[in-house]
């Protein structure tokens, strides 16, 4: 409810800053503005395609990018939990590069992978790679001894301590780090748009720009909000599933 | 083969940056299907002895060996019951019984039989299903021993396995492993440090020192169990009634008074 009250009092800040005449309305489009606009966005392609073909192509990327970055990261973490030998090589290669920011991976991206699909899911996958390697690797160290004792005096080997213990044991770090990783995966893809890309919301955005039709550009935030919205909302409903599954 | 010997067993322990002995000099031989229980004040390395045989920790001094071999790495021969149940929260009753046949790769229709065998041994039917922190405290050792009991393990070791349950569940648990034990006899080793429980179920009771934990004396519990039948009775209180029980749980409970802190008093 309250949460509500907050946007509706946004709306009608901006409304009113809107109509008053103080800022010229290129500055800052007001909200009918801007709905029309959106709604002529879903009818009318804009640079080749309509908001709704922008949006799957950029949700097409992101699901590839985030998709390949927690396939990769959680595997890899709860190895790395595991083996001590593997945490000691990909440790330190993996805090080199962590904190070189998704985006300045664009002109690798665009060089190696082209501006298409590959470039900006690279760009993304870098954005949403850390978190969810680092969060499974977590939930791996910090999985209490006594299960992994008790699997190793039932007879388990390497595999089944890592995906019969580990992992179960991990599911709520890894999903609040597979949270994490969708919420920056998606910033990522939308910087990376900005830049490489000849479709999806972030180039709508820019091209909008170059076209000084601000609430073009006020659109596709609207539609990058909606949609990171409805992903964490999702996630969210999937943690709580899973907590309430394990009776907690 | 599945005969437990300790021979000059000891165990160093890091403290402070410096080694502090834990164990000293331990020389013991738990014979093939013999029930062995130790007893001790807590900090004595009861507990390391367990794990040593479990192959979750080694020696630093003298070697364990199981069956002959020395004891390298943990092993489904070796079946451990946790004073804390260690079940999987994230698995069934049913699940978490199947782990290690599912690690010994038994065929699955041999593995639902046994697990069907001891839901029903252990007295756990209708709970299958169920995730162990639906069940008492009492239900979760049960599904902890029979976890055990499936592997079909030559060696059972238990780390004080009845310490969280309360006294009545307690008793009933004491009474069904000792049913259990004859109908399936096994080479036990058991820690505890309830003295009447350890001499209800052993055939002999370790019984050791503090810090550093050497073995203070060795009370064959077995041979006055068959001089005074006590078999002949189904319930522990009238065993525990028996003069012969009492003298034996009076003698070791003044060993163990010798060992206590002066500020213990």
């Amino acid at each position: 409810m309250l949460s509500l009250a907050g946007f509706a009092s946004l709306f009608v800040a901006w409304q009113a800053i809107a109509s008053s005449g103080l800022v010229p309305a290129p500055f800052l489009p007001a909200p009918l503005a801007v709905a029309q606009r959106f709604a002529e966005l879903t009818q009318r392609p804009f640079v080749g395609y309509t908001i709704q073909q922008h949006l799957a192509s950029s949700v097409l990327r992101y699901l590839l990018g985030f998709g390949l970055a927690a396939a990769i990261g959680v595997p890899l973490g709860l190895a790395m939990g595991w083996f001590r030998w593997l945490d000691e090589i990909v440790s330190p290669l993996f805090e080199a590069v962590r904190f070189v920011a998704p985006i300045a991976w664009v002109p690798f991206a665009a060089l190696w992978f082209g501006t298409g699909v590959g470039g900006p899911t690279l760009v993304i996958f870098m954005g949403a790679f850390p978190p969810a390697l680092v969060n499974a690797y977590r939930g791996a160290r910090f999985v209490e001894p006594r299960y992994i004792e008790a699997a190793q005096t039932l007879g388990a080997g390497s595999w089944r301590v890592i995906t019969q213990v580990l992992l179960p044991a991990s599911v709520p770090s890894i999903v609040a780090g597979l949270r994490i990783s969708a919420g920056l995966g998606w910033q990522s893809l939308v910087g990376a748009e900005l830049i490489v890309a000849s479709s999806g919301i972030g180039y709508l955005m820019v091209k909008g720009q170059s076209n000084i039709s601000t609430a073009t550009v006020m659109s596709g935030m609207i539609a990058i909000g909606a949609v990171g919205f409805a992903i964490d909302a999702m996630l969210r409903r999937a943690e709580a599933a899973i907590h309430a599954r394990r009776g907690r | 083969m599945s005969e437990i010997v300790f021979s000059g067993v000891g165990r160093m322990f890091r403290r402070d940056g410096r080694e502090v002995p834990a164990l000293d000099g331990i020389d013991l031989t738990v014979g093939e299907r013999e029930f062995v229980a130790i007893v001790g004040p807590s900090g004595c390395g009861k507990t390391t002895c367990l794990r040593m045989v479990a192959g979750l920790e080694f020696p630093s001094q003298g070697e364990v060996k199981v069956g002959g071999a020395v004891v390298r790495a943990p092993g489904p021969d070796r079946a451990v019951v946790f004073q804390q149940f260690a079940l999987f929260p994230w698995k069934t009753v049913a699940e978490n019984i199947e782990f290690g046949l599912k690690s010994k790769g038994v065929a699955n229709g041999a593995r639902h039989e046994t697990i069907a065998r001891f839901v029903e041994l252990m007295g756990l039917q209708g709970y299958e299903n169920a995730f162990p922190h639906q069940l008492s405290g009492g239900m979760q050792q049960r599904v902890a021993i029979a976890r055990a009991y499936a592997l079909d393990p030559a060696v059972l070791l238990m780390d004080e396995p009845f310490g969280a349950l309360d006294a009545q569940t307690r008793t009933v648990m004491q009474e069904e492993l000792v049913r259990l034990a004859r109908r399936n006899p096994r080479t036990v080793l058991f820690i505890t440090h309830a003295v009447e429980e350890a001499v209800y179920l052993a055939d002999r009771v370790v019984v050791m020192t503090r810090r550093p934990g050497r073995i203070r004396e060795i009370i064959d519990v077995g041979s006055v169990r068959r001089s005074e039948r006590w078999d002949r009775f189904e319930r522990i209180e009238e065993v525990m009634d028996q003069a012969s029980f009492v003298h034996l749980r009076t003698h070791i409970w003044k060993l163990l008074r010798e060992q206590q802190q002066p500020n213990e008093h």
